[in-house]
C-alpha cells in the first residue's frame, strides 16, 4: 500500500540512476513496441468515445453514478493497484518474505469490507460528491476545507511524483529518456481524463487490471514450473537462507508466527503494529477516507451495487500476492547472472553507491566496497562489481518483477508486461487528476470562489482543472528531478493526513455528539501532530525507537506507529472538544450518521446477490489464508 | 455499465483480441523458424498458448459485449 510507495519512490530516484549512463533491463522488439502502441490508441480512442456522454456535472464528476458494481469494485482495487505497488512489493518479497503479504490481506480486507458492509450507506445515501463534501454535511465548512485542500495539494504532488518515477522505471528498464516518458504519459493522461471525465478514468483502470493480470501472471507460473512447484520453491530458499537472505530461520515463509518481537522477523515489526497500525488506521483511513479510492465506490449505480462493489473487490485483493509476493521469493532462488551463478539484489543506496560510470567502471570503489560489505553478496560477487565490466552492475531489489518478466517473457509477451507497468503508472495519475478535479470543483471552487454557476460552467471548471493539475504535476515531477529532498515531504503528506482523517470520518459517522468545532480542531491538530511526529524522527533518528516503541524497530514500523499514535491524538481532541461543545439536533444528522439516519430499504434479492453473503465468504477466505501461512 | 454504447468490455476484449493475435502469430513464427530472442523454458512455447489464452478470451468479450447486441 501507500506507505510503502515512500520508500520505493525514494530509493527509486537515486541521483545516481539519473547521472550515470545505465544498461537497460530489456530490449523491445517491433512487436513488443506495437503491443505499446496499441495500448495507447485504445486509451485515447476511449477518451474520444466518452466525450459524448461527458456533458454534465453528475456524468463528469461521478460517472453519471452508472456503474456496476463489478465495474465499480475493479476500479476500486485496480485505482490502487500501480506499477510502484507491483515493483516495489516484489521487491520487499524479496527482502523480507511473506511478511509483505500483510500490506495486501490484514491491511487491505478488513477496511474494505467495513466500507462495503457499514460506511458505504452514509456515503451514499447523503449523496455527496466527494469525501470533503460528507465532512462539509456533517462537520460544516471549515472541517472540508482543511480535508478538500490538503487532498487536493495531495493529489497534485503525488501525481507529479508518480509520473516522474515512472519515467525513472522506463529509463532504467528500457532506457527511454525521462522526458520523453513524462511527456506522453502526462500528454495522454490529460487527454483521456479531460475529454472523459471519472468514467474514462474508471473505465481504464478496469482495462489496466486486466492487463496487468495478462502481463504478470506468466511470471510466477513459469517461475513455479521451474523450482517445481511451492513446495520445491520453500525448499530452495531453506537451503540455502542465510546465504540469501541473511534470515536464519525460516521467517520468510511466516505471516505472524515471528511477529511477537521486533528482532525476530526481517521487517522488524511487532504483530500490535500490524494490528493497530496497518490492520486499523492505515488501512481503514485508506480504503474507507481516501477519496481517490471512495470515489470509484461513490459511481456505482445503486446502494446495493455501492456496497458490493469493495466486497468484490476485497476477494481481488487477496489474490495479487500471487503475481506480486511470489515472483519476489521466485527471483531469490531463479534470478541468475549472465555466468549462472545466483544473482542477488541489493538496497538502491548500494546499487547508487556502485554504479557504473561512462567507462563501465564503479566510480566510487570505496564507498562501494563499503557498502557492499553490509549486503550477503559474495566476495566472488563484490569483486566482479569491483572490477567492473560487462553484467558487472547491480541491481535493487525493486528491480526483481522486471528482471523476472526479461528471464520468461520473450517479444510481445514482454511488451505486454511492459504495457501492464505503463498502465498502472497511467491510471494511478489519472486517479490523481480526476480526484483532484472533483474536490477541486465541488469542495473548493464552488463553496470559496463561484457558488451559484451552472452545471455548465462547472463542467468546463473541472476539465480545465485537469489540465491544470496535469500541468502541475510535470512541473512537480521536474522539481522533485532537480530536488530530491523535496520527495521526502510530498511523499509524507499521505501518511500525515490519512489518520486524523480517519478519527474525524469515523467519529463523525458513529458518534452523534461530534460537534464541528471537534471535526474541525481535530483533524487540523490531528495533522500538525503527525507532521511533528514525522519531522521529529526525520530531523533525530534515534526518535525512531521512541514513536515505535522499541529499540529494534524499523523504518516501517516508524509508519505504522505513528499512523496509530496520530489517530489516536485526534480521537482524544474529538472527545474532548465535543463534550465542551453544542452538538447539532439529531434531526440534522439524517443521512450522515449511524443511530440518525433511516437507511432506505433495499429490494429482495436472490441469496446469491445478498453483500452479506459474500462478505462472510470474503471474511472465510482472508481467515484461511491467515491461518495457511501463519 | 448502464445504459447504451458500448461496454467497456468491449473495449477490453477488442484489446485482448489483438494482443491474443499478435502474440500467437509470433508463438507460431517462433515454433517454425526458432525464438527471435533466447528466454528461460522457451520449449514450453509460452506465445502460443498464452496468445491462444488472450485471443479466445477477447473474442469471446466482442462477441458477447458487442455495440448494438442488447437491442437484438
Amino acid at each position: 500500500m501507500i506507505v510503502n510507495f515512500m520508500s520505493i519512490l525514494q530509493s527509486l530516484v537515486s541521483p545516481n540512476l539519473l547521472t550515470f549512463s545505465v544498461a537497460p533491463l530489456a530490449h523491445l522488439r517491433p512487436l513488443d513496441i506495437a503491443v505499446i502502441a496499441i495500448y495507447f490508441a485504445m486509451v485515447l480512442w476511449i477518451g474520444f468515445y466518452l466525450k459524448g456522454r461527458s456533458n454534465t456535472g453528475e456524468e463528469f464528476f461521478m460517472a453519471g453514478r452508472e456503474m456496476t458494481a463489478w465495474i465499480a469494485g475493479l476500479s476500486f482495487v485496480s485505482a490502487n493497484l500501480g506499477s510502484l505497488e507491483l515493483m516495489g512489493w516484489a521487491g520487499s518479497a524479496y527482502q523480507y518474505g511473506i511478511l509483505a503479504t500483510h500490506w495486501y490481506w490484514v491491511g487491505a480486507i478488513p477496511a474494505m469490507l467495513f466500507l462495503g458492509l457499514v460506511m458505504m450507506p452514509f456515503y451514499y445515501v447523503c449523496k455527496t460528491h466527494s469525501v470533503p463534501g460528507y465532512l462539509n454535511l456533517r462537520y460544516g465548512g471549515a472541517a472540508s476545507r482543511v480535508a478538500a485542500i490538503s487532498f487536493a495539494a495531495e493529489m497534485i504532488l503525488m501525481s507529479g511524483v508518480n509520473m516522474f518515477a515512472m519515467a525513472v522505471v522506463m529509463k532504467v528498464v528500457l532506457g527511454w529518456d525521462i522526458t520523453f516518458s513524462i511527456f506522453v504519459s502526462s500528454v495522454a493522461v490529460a487527454i483521456y481524463v479531460g475529454l472523459g471525465g471519472l468514467r474514462s478514468a474508471i473505465f481504464n483502470e478496469v482495462l489496466q487490471f486486466v492487463l496487468i493480470w495478462g502481463g504478470a501472471l506468466l511470471v510466477p507460473i513459469l517461475g513455479l514450473v521451474q523450482t517445481g512447484g511451492v513446495s520445491g520453491l520453500k525448499r530452495q530458499i531453506m537451503a540455502n537462507m542465510q546465504s540469501m537472505t541473511g534470515v536464519s530461520s525460516d521467517s520468510y515463509f511466516h505471516l505472524w508466527r515471528d511477529t511477537g518481537h521486533f528482532a525476530s522477523n526481517p521487517m522488524g515489526v511487532h504483530w500490535t503494529g500490524i494490528v493497530l497500525g496497518l490492520g486499523f488506521v492505515i488501512s481503514f483511513g485508506y480504503w474507507t477516507t481516501d477519496f481517490l479510492v471512495v470515489q470509484r465506490v461513490l459511481a456505482a449505480h445503486n446502494l446495493r451495487a455501492a456496497r458490493m462493489a469493495p466486497i468484490i473487490g476485497s476477494f481481488f485483493k487477496m489474490a495479487v500476492p500471487f503475481i506480486v509476493i511470489l515472483p519476489g521469493l521466485l527471483g531469490l532462488v531463479l534470478l541468475q547472472n549472465g555466468d549462472g551463478t545466483r544473482r542477488q539484489l541489493v538496497g538502491e543506496d548500494v546499487v547508487a553507491v556502485c554504479s557504473l560510470d561512462s567507462s563501465g567502471q564503479v566510480s566510487d570503489r570505496t564507498g562501494c566496497s563499503a557498502a557492499m560489505a553490509k549486503t550477503n553478496l559474495t566476495a566472488a560477487s563484490q569483486q566482479k562489481v569491483l572490477a567492473g565490466g560487462d553484467d558487472a552492475e547491480l541491481h535493487s531489489y525493486n528491480q526483481a518483477l522486471p528482471l523476472m518478466m526479461v528471464r520468461y517473457l520473450g517479444p510481445g509477451l514482454l511488451g505486454l508486461g511492459i504495457t501492464a507497468l505503463i498502465a498502472g503508472f497511467m491510471s494511478g495519475m489519472a486517479g490523481n487528476v480526476s480526484a483532484f478535479s472533483t474536490v477541486w470543483t465541488y469542495d473548493i471552487y464552488k463553496p470559496m470562489i463561484k457558488k451559484n454557476g451552472t452545471d455548465s460552467h462547472y463542467v468546463l471548471v473541472g476539465r480545465l482543472s485537469i489540465l491544470f493539475g496535469v500541468a502541475v504535476s510535470i512541473g512537480a515531477a521536474y522539481l522533485v528531478m532537480h530536488a530530491h529532498g523535496i520527495m521526502d515531504y510530498v511523499q509524507a503528506l499521505f501518511s500525515i493526513f490519512v489518520a486524523p482523517l480517519l478519527g474525524v470520518i469515523l467519529f463523525g459517522m458513529f458518534w452523534k455528539r461530534a460537534t464541528a468545532l471537534a471535526g474541525f480542531l481535530g483533524l487540523l491538530l490531528g495533522i500538525v501532530f503527525s507532521a511533528s511526529l514525522f519531522m521529529w524522527v526525520k530531523l533525530v533518528p534515534s526518535a525512531l525507537a521512541t514513536v515505535a516503541l522499541s529499540p529494534d524497530a524499523k523504518p516501517m514500523a516508524e509508519n505504522v506507529f505513528r499512523a496509530l499514535w496520530a489517530f489516536v491524538f485526534s480521537a482524544i481532541v474529538i472527545i474532548v472538544v465535543s463534550l465542551l461543545t453544542k452538538p447539532k439536533p439529531v434531526a440534522e444528522l439524517d443521512g450522515l450518521v449511524y443511530g440518525a439516519t433511516v437507511l432506505p430499504k433495499e429490494e429482495p434479492v436472490p441469496f446469491y446477490k445478498n453483500v452479506w453473503l459474500w462478505a462472510i465468504l470474503a471474511v472465510c477466505i482472508f481467515a484461511a489464508l491467515n491461518i495457511l501461512f501463519w | 455499465m448502464h445504459g447504451s454504447g458500448i461496454q467497456i468490455w468491449f473495449f477490453i476484449g477488442v484489446q485482448l483480441l489483438i494482443y491474443g493475435v499478435l502474440i500467437l502469430g509470433y508463438g507460431i513464427f517462433e515454433a517454425v523458424i526458432g525464438p527471435l530472442a533466447p528466454v528461460e523454458l522457451s520449449y514450453l512455447h509460452t506465445p502460443i498458448w498464452w496468445g491462444g489464452l488472450l485471443t479466445v478470451l477477447g473474442l469471446l468479450y466482442v462477441v458477447k459485449f458487442r455495440p448494438g447486441r442488447a437491442a437484438e
